[in-house]
């Protein structure tokens, strides 16, 4: 007990100090928070993959399509009990420079995407109108809110990959059904595209960019996927059917790179937090080399000493990190609505919160451990002839 | 009168290990730092490399990458005749028409897949492209189904030994060299014949086309006929250097945005740790102070005196991470460009203009943690300092 109130006189007497120490850590952690949020975001859409769906595309790389042809034959296959496809669309939307304008434009199967897709929650006069206009659209919440898309309004957008400029109606905006969806894309009739590539670009139509399926029983996975891909294994267009984790995942690993570095400097950061500490706990423990060879001769073993020194050092680390942590959040918050566009899903997850609050507590042990095999080793006489 | 500069480095010297602690916090911050400019810097310089302001590509208008672009056979041919195109010693225009596609390959190691872009040249994109040689094997024949394969390609991923067939597209490919493109993206290309490659892949139009100017002056004249033939009114002319250069900016502004806000957020916890140190340089110092104004020297000595201390222990901070960071031009990175959507191979490129930066977010760092401090030390009055022994 008596420990304890000398750690905590111990801790205020630098008042300054200790504050800016417990500012430091707090900023620490923060970024430290923030970055991993950033490195889950990335693979936001792996985890938010539903567990009965997978996709189909072509086996050489995702720019080419498949045949529309393929539809009838996967619906057959034992199993799958549903059948959608998609094509991703492209497109410039105003001033590409500007990362705002940059959201997923795909052409889906009306009918049945939003059945697939129950994660995107829609009223279902929206929906029906929706189906009943070729040229109209959905949007989702998040790019409704930030580029202030309204029911009735018409997006242009300047076609790359199918040239032309396209007008789409919005006629819904969709919710996510939790935090984990995306709601950054723009959903339009795959049928309006095939008709107008048509006329466009005879020879072109007929194609989609992948198919969607819902399997029964997840654990059917492995052989409706090697079934599919035999079916088509000397065809022209070849499938690789995978489930719809790996299918995101394989788009994560893709920068695998640079999440990488981004968890290199996350490990930078926690040197840094425990550079700062230490700082301040060596300065504290070099000032007081005196008290504690009085403590010494008082009768106070190395082992209180050992607990003064880690316990200050402890206690400044769990309110920096306690502060850091509070701060994430708005963080977080602040940098998602800067750039809404930027991860379609950004939130601080719970495994987050646990890191940093470890990452704290480790530094509070690290800084403390110079200082105090210094104070341990240190004898009576040495530290009552040292000078501060 | 000043305070000799050797009692600032004295002083910074008395309290090693507190000053250590200090610089490694500045040190890492400013190594980050530099890292992040250096790498953004590194996409730019790579893409920048690959194009020649001798060369013009023709895309297809708001086609922003080779991949989502199409030009048809009539057009490109049209597009020969011009007289800003330059001819080879045997007649022929000094033009290549080009499919660009991507395929997906298995990296090394990681089996993670990667987009490795699939060229298709005509013959005289060899001359069009000096920067490419052959590092090993021989060029791939014409009218073949053989490919040449970058050199970071050949590095990265799996199945690219020489003499191995690979199958993509409707074909089977055998690989019979390797090349160099010398730090450019082409080192991250696969090349075959464009013919070939067009059949194989069910492409009868071509995604682009590359010509040599007859002088880099001839662009502008020829962007005016692409504009005023209404035979090419779909396509569109772009230095083939600022065509490279564009595909670096997604890229490059991403690592730049993310690295250098995270940087600065955290930067301030380190700059808070030169504060901690500055103000206990001061509190430890409060007789020297004293002393020193008794002396003679002025309020605005000491905290000239106290700014420089924060400010050189920042510099060396900022040097040191300089230092480290230098050494991350060893590495480089192959990742997807989201610009292209495809693999790119870049490294880490210390510019002059990164350690300027580099060093003047130091000193940034320094004059922010050292202010305050120093405007205590300059504040205390002579008696109560002098008295404090």
């Amino acid at each position: 007990m008596f420990i304890l109130k000398l750690v905590l006189k111990n801790t205020l007497r630098h008042k300054l100090r200790t504050i800016l120490t417990i500012l430091g850590i707090s900023i620490a952690v923060m970024s430290f928070g923030f970055l991993r949020t950033i490195v889950t975001a990335w693979s936001a859409g792996v985890e938010s993959s539903a567990a009965n769906r997978m996709i189909v595309r072509h086996s050489v790389s995702f720019i080419f399509p498949l045949p529309y042809a393929y539809r009838e034959r996967i619906s057959r296959i034992p199993g799958v009990t549903m059948v959608s496809y998609a094509n991703w669309f492209g497109g410039v939307y105003k001033d590409p420079a500007d990362f705002k304008n940059f959201f997923p434009r795909v052409a889906v199967d009306a009918e049945t995407y939003f059945e697939m897709y129950p994660e995107f929650t829609l009223p279902p006069d929206q929906l029906a109108t929706f189906k009943q206009e070729r040229s109209s659209c959905i949007v989702g919440e998040k790019i409704a809110r930030e580029l202030g898309f309204k029911i009735g309004d018409a997006i242009p957008i300047e076609g790359d990959i199918y040239p032309g400029r396209w007008d789409f109606v919005v006629r819904g905006i969709y919710k996510g059904k939790d935090a984990s969806t995306d709601e950054t894309q723009m959903l339009f009739h795959w049928n309006y595209l095939n008709e107008r590539i048509k006329e466009l670009q005879p020879g072109r139509e007929g194609n989609v960019g992948w198919y969607i399926l819902r399997v029964q029983n997840p654990r059917e996975m492995p052989a409706i996927a090697r079934t599919v891909d035999q079916e088509y294994l000397n065809s022209r267009a070849g499938t690789k059917t995978e489930t719809e984790k790996e299918f995101q995942q394989s788009f994560v690993s893709m920068s695998s790179a640079i999440i990488r570095s981004l968890e290199v400097v996350s490990f930078i950061i926690i040197g840094i937090i425990m550079l700062v500490l230490a700082n301040t706990i060596v300065m504290a423990a070099r000032e007081r080399t005196t008290e504690y060879a009085v403590l010494k001769t008082i009768g106070f073993s190395s082992w209180h000493i050992a607990g003064l020194i880690s316990g200050e050092s402890l206690l400044i680390a769990g309110i920096g990190g306690a502060l850091g942590l509070g701060l994430t959040f708005p963080v977080a918050a602040g940098f998602a609505n800067m750039f809404p566009t930027f991860f379609p899903v950004f939130n601080v997850a719970t495994l987050t919160i646990f890191l940093a609050a470890l990452v704290a507590a480790f530094a509070g042990v690290v800084a403390a451990l110079f200082p105090t095999i210094r104070a341990l080793r240190m004898t009576i006489a040495d530290g009552l002839r040292a000078i501060g | 009168m000043k305070i000799p500069f050797t009692y600032i480095w004295r002083s910074l010297w008395a309290r090693r290990l507190t000053t250590a602690l200090t610089l490694g916090g500045i040190a890492l911050v400013a190594f980050v730092f530099a890292a992040v400019l250096m790498l953004s810097h590194g996409v730019e310089e790579t893409l920048i490399a690959t194009g020649s302001n001798d060369n013009a590509i023709v895309l297809r208008k708001s086609a922003n990458s080779e991949l989502v672009s199409q030009i048809d056979r009539d057009g490109a041919n049209i597009l020969k005749t011009f007289p800003e195109v330059a001819t080879l010693p045997n007649g022929k225009p000094f033009a290549s028409t080009e499919v660009y596609v991507i395929i997906n390959l298995s990296k090394k190691g990681s089996n993670d897949m990667g987009n490795v872009s699939v060229r298709g040249i005509s013959p005289e994109a060899l001359q069009l492209r000096p920067q490419v040689t052959l590092l090993e094997g021989r060029w791939f024949t014409f009218g073949t189904q053989e490919i040449l394969i970058g050199k970071n390609i050949a590095q990265q991923f799996q199945k690219c030994e020489l003499g191995r067939e690979i199958r993509f597209g409707d074909a089977s490919w055998k690989i019979v060299g390797y090349f160099d493109g010398h730090g450019t993206a082409f080192d991250s290309e696969i090349w075959g014949d464009v013919e070939q490659m067009g059949a194989a892949f069910g492409r009868p139009v071509f995604s682009s086309a590359t010509f040599r100017l007859t002088s880099p002056e001839a662009f502008e004249a020829a962007k005016l006929r692409i504009q005023q033939d209404p035979r090419l009114a779909s396509m569109e002319l772009k230095r083939e250097r600022d065509y490279y250069e564009e595909q670096s900016k997604l890229m490059s502004g991403f690592i730049r945005i993310l690295g250098l806000v995270v940087t600065v957020i955290f930067s301030i916890g380190a700059m808070i740790g030169a504060m901690i140190t500055m103000y206990a340089a001061v509190a430890n110092r409060t007789v020297e102070i004293g002393t020193m104004r008794a002396l003679g020297f002025k309020r605005r000595s000491v905290l000239g005196a106290f700014l420089i201390e924060s400010i050189l222990l920042s510099l060396v901070g900022g040097a040191i991470g300089i230092a480290l960071a230098s050494l991350m031009s060893f590495i480089r990175i192959s990742t997807t460009n989201f610009g292209t959507f495809s693999e790119l191979a870049f490294g880490f490129t210390l510019a002059p203009s990164v350690i300027i930066s580099t060093l003047l977010f130091a000193v940034l760092m320094g004059i922010a943690g050292g202010f305050l401090p120093a405007v205590r030390a300059s504040r205390l009055s002579i008696l109560n300092a002098l008295r404090s022994a």
